[in-house]
């Protein structure tokens, strides 16, 4: 993924996306999945093709927990946080894990690796634990499943 | 040989993947002619993924399987120790009255031929058939109530779409299934998306409405991408689009994909989000069925509401009004999660209590230990001690004991939970995820993450219990919608219920 913002780029992703009834959202989806995240330039180009305010982007950008501004690490670990997979222990599981690697919910380590976020349910409620690496969901993670995965992530 | 791996979220959260792969490597290495079909789940996540061979006596399953299993499937499948038997004569599926299930992981989802062949698009020519009152008469007659939690008849809210005067009127279907403890809605349009493309087509023609949108959440990439090439697929067989199925209405629709926020679960934000703002919540009235999306007349169900409609249409509103109990008609999906043995999608007919669910079909924990609180309906949900688990599953059985069915989660929890901490996280989801329209969810929410974090401390535990009530009681009254409303049950049953995890000893007073 490269995180330099191309305005070609983001006009195209706008220009698949405006037969849509309402196109703000799919674009912002389609310009994260290509940057990694959605920065001002690209906010204030939005805004412009759309005719809407800067206001009303940076609104709908700030709302959602899904958007970023700001680039994440190279690999995206979402640990569920929601009551099922409490009820096996992931609160603990997660808090060693952030511990080890010296980081807070949403942090990323040092060295630009791994950024670990809270997420509230996957679905994967029957099989709790769970959490997503980089858009692959896993089950069943245990403390020692998790730090595998999170060391797995290079 | 034909072999069945689910290709569900769950199984490959799981090692599905891996599984098939490692079984078509040892069918080649011994020759086999393996034909491996990717079905849904059949919901019983404990033994996902749950391996399936066709023999003349029926699917017979292995599971949960690894990789080191696999073998062992060609050698003497009898012999092997992940055999389960016979997958439909597992207790826990035996006793199930699958109607909207019943195609879930048996099929191949994205095979239309298969979806038909079991019944599919019998609903949707019989609607066609019924025209859009007939069909509304028959829905009402069902007495199918929304399955999202409000529990409002479907049927009505569809009689007055139809009777709206609009250029254009829409379905959208509430799939932002955000409850913890569920997961049935991602499990159908995983294992069976046909089934919503047919429930929504249909609600169309009822109510003349002609664009659909499916509200899916983001946190479920392979429910978008199957509930995408269904509706593709359903398009090209001219069964989506003008003149569906060769009759007079035209209905197509499409997938939108969720943003990371709870509160797009309720209905009005929801709207707000498909019209790409800030996914608010809006003030009722006006209804959305007569000022929805854009502004115009809109049917909003919740996934399960419009995946139930195909079997209602095909077997008819007497037949599935037969089951359930008293103003609870026909069968609820019930999600069994958590800390629990068997957890699993289990659909029945209303009436079923708590503790035939946790005790007899789930076995208790997982862990061994005792069950101490069941949290139904997902986060808004309240706890309920084992001392209730007589609790008919019932909507208004659930309210006289000042619970809700809500979604149909059921979370179990064994006695090593904290109640006075499970109370403060209810507090702060509501916090986190609170649309900030209102200001007794946006601050009532934090307000109560530092009361109970001063409970929880031991400094002044009554006089802080007592304020905890009546902001519970400000945030049940005074709320816009059910995200502020109702995180006061999970807390006030979890002081109820549990009151001994409140009473903390006293902290000293500070020393000088």
């Amino acid at each position: 993924m490269n995180n330099d913002f191309k305005p070609e780029l983001v006009e195209a992703i706008i220009d698949a996306n405006l037969g849509l009834e309402r196109p703000l959202l799919p674009v912002l989806h389609a310009i994260q999945e290509e940057f990694g995240f959605i920065s001002e330039d690209a906010m204030r180009l939005v805004a412009n093709r759309l005719n809407i305010t800067r206001a009303e982007v940076y609104g709908v950008v700030s709302f959602y927990h899904d958007y970023r501004t700001k680039p994440a690490g190279r690999h995206v670990l979402k640990l569920c946080r929601a009551e099922a997979c409490q009820s096996m222990g992931s609160e603990a599981n997660a808090a060693a894990l952030l511990t080890r690697l010296g980081l807070d919910w949403g942090g990323t380590t040092e060295d630009g690796r791994l950024t670990v976020e809270p997420v509230y349910c996957l679905g994967l409620c029957a099989c709790a634990p769970s959490a997503m690496l980089d858009g692959e969901l896993h089950g069943r993670l245990d403390a020692a499943g998790l730090e595998f995965l999170a060391q797995e992530a290079a | 040989m034909r072999i069945y791996v689910p290709c569900d979220a769950a199984a490959l959260a799981t090692g599905a993947d891996k599984v098939a792969a490692a079984i078509v490597a040892e069918a080649g290495r011994r020759g086999v002619e393996a034909q491996i079909v990717r079905n849904g789940s059949r919901g019983m996540f404990w033994l996902e993924p749950l391996v399936e061979i066709v023999t003349p006596q029926g699917r017979t399953g292995f599971g949960p399987m690894t990789v080191a299993d696999v073998p062992g499937l060609f050698d003497a499948p009898g012999q092997h120790p992940k055999a389960v038997g016979l997958v439909e004569e597992i207790p826990f599926f035996a006793k199930q009255q699958r109607l909207t299930f019943a195609r879930c992981g048996v099929i191949d989802p994205l095979d239309l031929g298969d979806y038909i062949a079991y019944g599919g698009y019998a609903g949707l020519a019989q609607a066609i058939k019924l025209g859009p009152a007939g069909i509304c008469a028959e829905v009402k007659d069902s007495g199918l109530r929304g399955r999202g939690g409000a529990g409002f008849p479907t049927g009505i809210k569809w009689e007055t779409v139809r009777t709206a005067q609009a250029d254009q009127k829409y379905v959208v279907c509430n799939a932002d299934e955000g409850d913890s403890g569920t997961f049935a809605d991602r499990l159908m349009m995983e294992g069976d998306p046909f089934s919503l493309v047919e429930g929504m087509t249909i609600a169309g023609i009822a109510t003349g409405a002609t664009r659909g949108y499916v509200y899916i959440r983001s946190e479920y990439p392979h429910s978008i991408r199957t509930m995408n090439k269904a509706i593709a697929r359903a398009r090209q067989a001219k069964l989506l689009g003008a003149n569906v199925m060769e009759s007079s209405h035209d209905f197509d629709m499409e997938v939108f994909v969720g943003a990371g926020a709870y509160v797009c679960g309720e209905e009005t934000a929801l709207l707000d989000s498909l019209e790409g703002k800030r996914g608010q919540v809006r003030a009722k009235p006006p209804l959305p069925a007569l000022v929805g999306l854009f502004g115009k007349p809109t049917v909003i169900n919740n996934a399960i509401s419009l995946l139930t409609i195909p079997v209602i249409l095909e077997k008819g509103a007497k037949y599935y009004a037969e089951f359930g109990m008293g103003r609870s008609r026909g069968t609820m999906p019930v999600q069994i999660a958590g800390n629990v043995k068997r957890g699993g999608l289990f659909e029945a007919a209303f009436g079923i209590t708590l503790g035939e669910i946790i005790n007899d079909i789930a076995g208790g924990t997982a862990s061994g230990r005792p069950v101490r609180a069941v949290q139904a309906g997902g986060p808004l949900g309240a706890y309920f001690p084992p001392s209730l688990f007589d609790t008919e599953y019932d909507y208004e059985a659930f309210t006289k004991r000042n619970g809700l069915i809500g979604h149909g989660g059921l979370v179990v929890f064994d006695d090593s939970v904290d109640m006075a901490k499970m109370a403060r996280f209810a507090m702060e989801f509501c916090a986190h995820e609170s649309c900030g329209k209102c200001t007794p969810c946006r601050i009532g929410s934090t307000r109560g993450v530092e009361v109970i974090d001063k409970i929880i401390a031991g400094i002044e535990p009554e006089k802080n219990l007592s304020l905890v009530e009546d902001l519970c009681e400000t945030m049940k009254l005074g709320s816009l919608c059910a995200l502020g409303g109702f995180t006061p049950y999970p807390v006030m049953s979890a002081i109820t219920h549990f009151p001994e995890d409140f009473q903390k000893p006293a902290m000293p007073l500070a020393a000088e």
